[in-house]
């Protein structure tokens, strides 16, 4: 068991054990031992779910990663493609069935789709000649994984990209059918909330406007997958009382902000990826007396990143300013919780001493490790660098000096500083300034260009058609009014005892939170005006629920919200919702369910133009 | 761990190992240094063998799969906490867990859509395979594929559409009519799935005149929208600027054939289809840039071939002393600037590779240029170069040292670039503003620029201080003693 998926307050265990059971019954129904060829992109998501031993106890004997040209030898009876649905993958799987053909006996091949089956892909396989050669082709719905107790994801790295640049909408598809799942498990959801517009492109580049509005899709997919897929009525006692759906395009600015929680900031410098993290090695080797520090390890040094860790739990949604003080006072409790072998005397207290071991040992290893990465973080945080540039992005989202060519970032390009943390505080600059004035535009762009390649034209379009980067139309900065009125600057910020959810980036609170925040009390007709403002609709919607499932809340408990971000969210938003779950007179906590799990620079970096 | 028996003992007796005291004014550095040293202290305590990396290297009986990363023992995380854990079950008495009819391990994806015939009762896959009245929505799982092939033909498009959602391949080619298919296509957009609108997609690309298709479609914005998702991943280049054009999206159809270049690796084809690029229908302002991308390129062909000719023949000194790295082919304009300052400074404008000949060219501004010279002359410690890129003469014939970048940029270059304290001196004195300079002086040790500023600002404490951090004994140290003996400065403090 993932037992800290059942801390939260909805136990995501359920759902773990959903879809474990779901991958079993496919692999019982390959016959036989077998042999599993990952795409590699998969063996994160899928490790937060299983592990070896489970496919092991379903005799999986061998596993590969997929790769060109013919399958490493395997004596067993039937291998299986566990993929996505990418047509590039289909052409290496045909590579390797066709060379696996020639060789020798018979094998049986199968083909399990993540998460979906594609009849584009069928048909490259059938192009290519080897469709026949599968028996079983097969879709696996991991739509939502679970990360944490109030933590989902789909892990679709390209979902923001396809919804809001491609208008593609297979991923809103499968964002509705996610939460089918969940409303299967959990509970029909019986008030559904949204904000956002997907599927249009602004800026008016000649391409008409679409009228459909994404997350009312979402929801009207929800209704419709609801009609039939439960022939009857969904007879489980609802456990989310309401779902909020949020547009990544609604708010804009908060991913392009650096993040300044704890674990915000390690993803920022090292990038959790499925929630380990890589780290240089060198802070972590052990240090021995007269080691004279030879046999420094060279790999990086893994680690898990999940609530499953006490002291995690506590510190990864703090500011990182509080973290310090946090570790030192852990550290504090252990010595003196290891001093207390001094004081066991009697063989009863030297017994009890030494039964705690294990969990004290556990609690150093785990500072030892939070020690570590805090002075790596230190180290970035305190430097020069770091802090001008966030000096500028503050000034940005205060709202000074947003319409004029800012000399920092000037100075970034001269030396060339990578392109992602260009464009992610040129789009930031774009984002507070509602559009750049066309000089100020033209100006970065031709820096830019000149700079780091003309190519890059076909990033910048992309990033102007996401509204990230674009002119000002219209003349009107409305960024102010949005601030003022939501609150998202606030000048003394309390990050050690924090009060408002502006101490995760240090001043700003998070557009998206602000507005879950102020949904939940006193409701959204409070900020009418600024709702028009921001981009696409708000709708409610109701799914009624069957007398005997309607709850009587008890005085004094909280509503459980479940929060859905298209197209991404981070962590440090994350935090917030965290932070105003935990609140005493909160009202609401929150479950928080997303296409991906990013960062400014994991979500620029997903909009930039490669090769095919 | 060489962790011996007395050594244990040793510790485990001894009382010089306390627990820290920390101050909670502390600043957070400190904190951080603490704890570590705490945990430092720690970490030999007993002989562990809780390695977490060799939880994670369980070993694969197959080959490694790389970064594989779930071989994480699950039980790992649940030590010790189990109380917590009880407390927390305890306080949500109505949690998820509770509410469902049956243990959560019974239940699949698959037989959560499947309809059920009595409420609450999920059906395993078993039942579901021998109950026949129950509907199956999930794809069938466990039927030979021969079964999902489906023979009827009297399937009305929306049928088609739902069985086709459900994974089943169905033939479409009945559908003959364009009536019919534009049906099939409704359908399928109706129900969202992208999928399934690729599906009917491919058929009506593969059944319907390219312009039928399009003027249908032009209609059908979401249609059309997964149709241009779908021609991009298939890489049908062709297809997809007929499309555009028809549609008259014109800076879309300019960008999409622009982004052909990037697939081309040869440079002279490369060369060849930007020159074709040149006149699309881009903004204004990206016209320039892809007439530029044009030139440039056209540029580096000629001056890598040269350079490579001047190189191998190993007559040329700074080839023969800087060999090339790189070839400066599809690099960007900057970095190109930055060759050319390098290897062909002080070539006339007349030829290709000339610096001032790409600046012209180009319009490179001042700034940019000055900034890209000076890092190249600076990196082949050309100081004498360094020197004229900032001296201007005025029309009485006077020198006057002038930077369009500011000086304290042109310090940090040269320092970047190791430059000797001397030159640093000359550029730090040339910064205007005091603070600035003092800042850069004590930076880059500028001892010299230092005194004299303290000197010059009356400033006996800040010299004072700056007396504590130079050497003892040296040359800064008399010069500061010589100045703060000196009874001609009035100091202000």
């Amino acid at each position: 068991m993932a037992a800290h998926l059942s801390y939260g307050r909805v136990n995501l265990n359920v759902l773990r054990e959903a879809v474990r059971r779901e991958l079993r019954e496919f692999l019982d129904k390959c016959a036989g031992s077998k042999a599993i060829v990952w795409d590699e992109y998969l063996t994160g998501p899928f490790g937060l779910i299983a592990q070896y031993s489970l496919l092991k106890e379903h005799e999986v004997e061998k596993m590969f990663t997929l790769k060109g040209s013919r399958l490493p030898a395997a004596d067993v009876k039937n291998i299986i493609f566990v993929v996505r649905p990418r047509l590039e993958l289909m052409d290496i799987i045909a590579e390797n069935v066709l060379s696996e053909d020639r060789r020798g006996p018979a094998r049986d091949f199968h083909i399990l789709f993540v998460p979906r089956r594609s009849l584009l892909c069928e048909q490259r396989l059938k192009d290519l000649g080897v469709l026949g050669s599968f028996i079983h082709r097969e879709e696996y719905s991991l739509d939502l994984i679970p990360f944490d107790g109030d933590l989902l994801s789909m892990e679709s790295e390209g979902a923001f990209k396809e919804c809001y640049l491609e208008s593609d909408q297979t991923s809103l598809y499968h964002a509705a059918k996610g939460l089918m799942t969940l409303q299967a498990l959990y509970g029909t959801i019986p008030q559904i909330f949204g904000k956002g517009e997907c599927a249009r492109v602004r800026n008016g580049r000649r391409v008409p406007p679409d009228p459909m509005f994404c997350f009312q899709q979402v929801a009207n997919m929800m209704i419709r997958m609801k009609r039939e897929f439960t022939g009857s009525q969904n007879s489980i006692f609802p456990v989310f009382d309401n779902l909020l759906l949020l547009d990544r395009n609604v708010d804009l600015l908060t991913p392009l902000a650096t993040q300044l929680t704890y674990e915000g900031l390690i993803d920022e410098i090292y990038g959790i990826q499925n929630s380990y993290v890589k780290l240089p090695p060198e802070k972590f080797a052990p240090k021995k007396q007269g080691d004279g520090g030879k046999d420094l390890p060279t790999e990086a040094k893994k680690l898990q990143l999940n609530s499953a860790e006490e002291l995690y739990a506590e510190i990864r949604d703090k500011n990182f300013n509080a973290v310090g003080s946090v570790l030192s006072k852990k550290a504090k409790v252990i010595s003196a919780a290891f001093e207390e072998r001094h004081n066991a005397k009697t063989v009863g207290e030297i017994k009890q001493f030494v039964s705690q071991l294990p969990h004290m040992q556990a609690a150093r290893g785990s500072l030892a490790n939070h020690t570590s990465i805090a002075e790596l973080i230190k180290d970035v945080t305190t430097s020069e660098d770091f802090f001008d540039k966030l000096t500028v992005e503050q000034e940005f989202m205060s709202g000074i000096d947003t319409d004029k060519v800012n000399s920092y970032i000037e100075d970034c390009i001269a030396q060339k500083h990578p392109l992602i943390k260009v464009l992610r505080l040129v789009c930031l600059q774009s984002v507070c300034n509602s559009g750049l004035k066309q000089k100020v535009l033209d100006y970065y762009k031709r820096e830019i260009l000149q700079t780091y390649g003309y190519e890059h034209i076909l990033t910048l379009y992309n990033l102007e058609k996401a509204g990230l980067l674009k002119p000002q139309t219209g003349g009107r900065n409305t960024y102010p009014t949005v601030r003022k009125t939501l609150r998202l600057w606030m000048d003394d910020v309390n990050e050690q005892n924090p009060t408002d959810i502006s101490y995760v980036y240090s001043g700003y609170a998070p557009l998206s939170v602000r507005l879950a925040q102020l949904l939940s009390r006193p409701g959204w007709r409070s900020i009418e005006e600024v709702l028009r403002i921001l981009p696409g609709p708000h709708f409610e919607e109701r799914q009624p629920l069957p007398t005997g499932l309607q709850k009587k809340r008890q005085p004094g408990e909280n509503r459980v919200t479940l929060i859905f971000f298209l197209g991404g969210v981070t962590f440090a938003e994350i935090a917030a919702l965290r932070f105003l779950s935990q609140l005493e007179d909160g009202g609401t906590e929150y479950v928080i369910a997303t296409t991906k799990l990013i960062n400014g620079a994991s979500w620029i970096e997903s909009l930039m133009e490669k090769p095919f | 761990m060489n962790w011996t028996k007395g050594d244990e003992e040793e510790y485990w007796n001894s009382s010089k190992f306390k627990a820290f005291t920390f101050d909670d004014e502390d600043d957070e550095l400190s904190q951080l240094k603490e704890s570590k040293r705490a945990v430092n202290s720690l970490r030999d305590f007993v002989d562990d063998d809780d390695d977490d990396d060799d939880l994670e290297r369980v070993s694969w009986s197959g080959e490694p799969v790389g970064s594989i990363s779930w071989s994480i023992k699950e039980t790992a995380s649940n030590s010790g906490s189990n109380h917590e854990r009880e407390q927390l079950k305890n306080r949500n008495s109505f949690s998820s867990y509770a509410q469902l009819p049956k243990p959560a391990s019974t239940y699949s994806l698959s037989s959560l859509f499947r309809g059920r015939t009595r409420p609450g009762s999920f059906q395993s896959l078993s039942d579901a395979l021998s109950d026949t009245p129950a509907k199956s929505y999930a794809p069938e799982l466990g039927r030979p594929k021969g079964e999902y092939r489906d023979y009827s033909n009297d399937w009305s498009p929306s049928d088609t559409v739902r069985r086709l959602r459900k994974g089943k391949v169905c033939s479409l080619e009945r559908f003959r009519s364009l009536q019919d298919k534009l049906q099939l296509l409704e359908e399928a957009v109706s129900m969202r799935d992208g999928n399934v609108i690729t599906a009917v997609l491919i058929f009506l690309k593969r059944t319907l005149s390219k312009e039928i298709l399009f003027r249908e479609l032009e209609v059908r914005q979401v249609a059309l929208r997964h149709l241009i998702h779908f021609l991009k991943e298939i890489g049908d280049q062709k297809l997809l600027l007929d499309l555009f054009r028809f549609l008259d999206r014109t800076e879309e159809l300019a960008l999409t054939h622009y982004r052909e270049h990037l697939n081309i690796q040869d440079p002279e084809k490369r060369k060849e289809f930007l020159k074709t690029c040149i006149g699309l229908p881009f903004s204004a302002e990206d016209s320039a840039h892809i007439q530029d991308h044009y030139t440039l390129l056209e540029r580096q062909i000629i001056i890598e071939a040269n350079d490579r000719h001047l190189e191998s023949a190993g007559q040329t000194e700074i080839f023969r002393k800087h060999p090339r790295k790189a070839s400066i082919l599809n690099m960007p304009l900057v970095t190109t600037l930055f060759y050319s300052c390098f290897y062909h400074y002080t070539e006339a404008e007349g030829t290709f590779s000339s610096p001032v000949n790409l600046k012209k060219t180009f319009k490179i501004p001042e700034k940019q240029y000055v900034l890209t010279a000076l890092a190249a002359r600076a990196k082949l410690r050309a100081w004498h170069d360094v020197d004229a890129l900032f001296t201007t003469k005025n029309w009485l014939g006077y020198t006057k040292k002038r930077a369009p970048i500011g000086f304290h940029r042109v310090v940090e270059i040269l320092h970047k670039n190791s430059a000797p304290v001397q030159i640093l001196q000359e550029y730090v004195n040339l910064v205007e503003d005091v603070d600035t300079k003092l800042n850069l002086a004590t930076k880059f040790k500028c001892h010299d620029v230092v005194i004299d500023t303290c000197r010059d600002l009356k400033d006996r404490q800040q010299l004072l201080v700056y007396r504590s951090k130079v050497d003892k004994g040296s040359a800064e140290e008399e010069k500061i003693d010589a100045i703060l003996n000196s009874s001609q400065i009035r100091w202000k403090n």
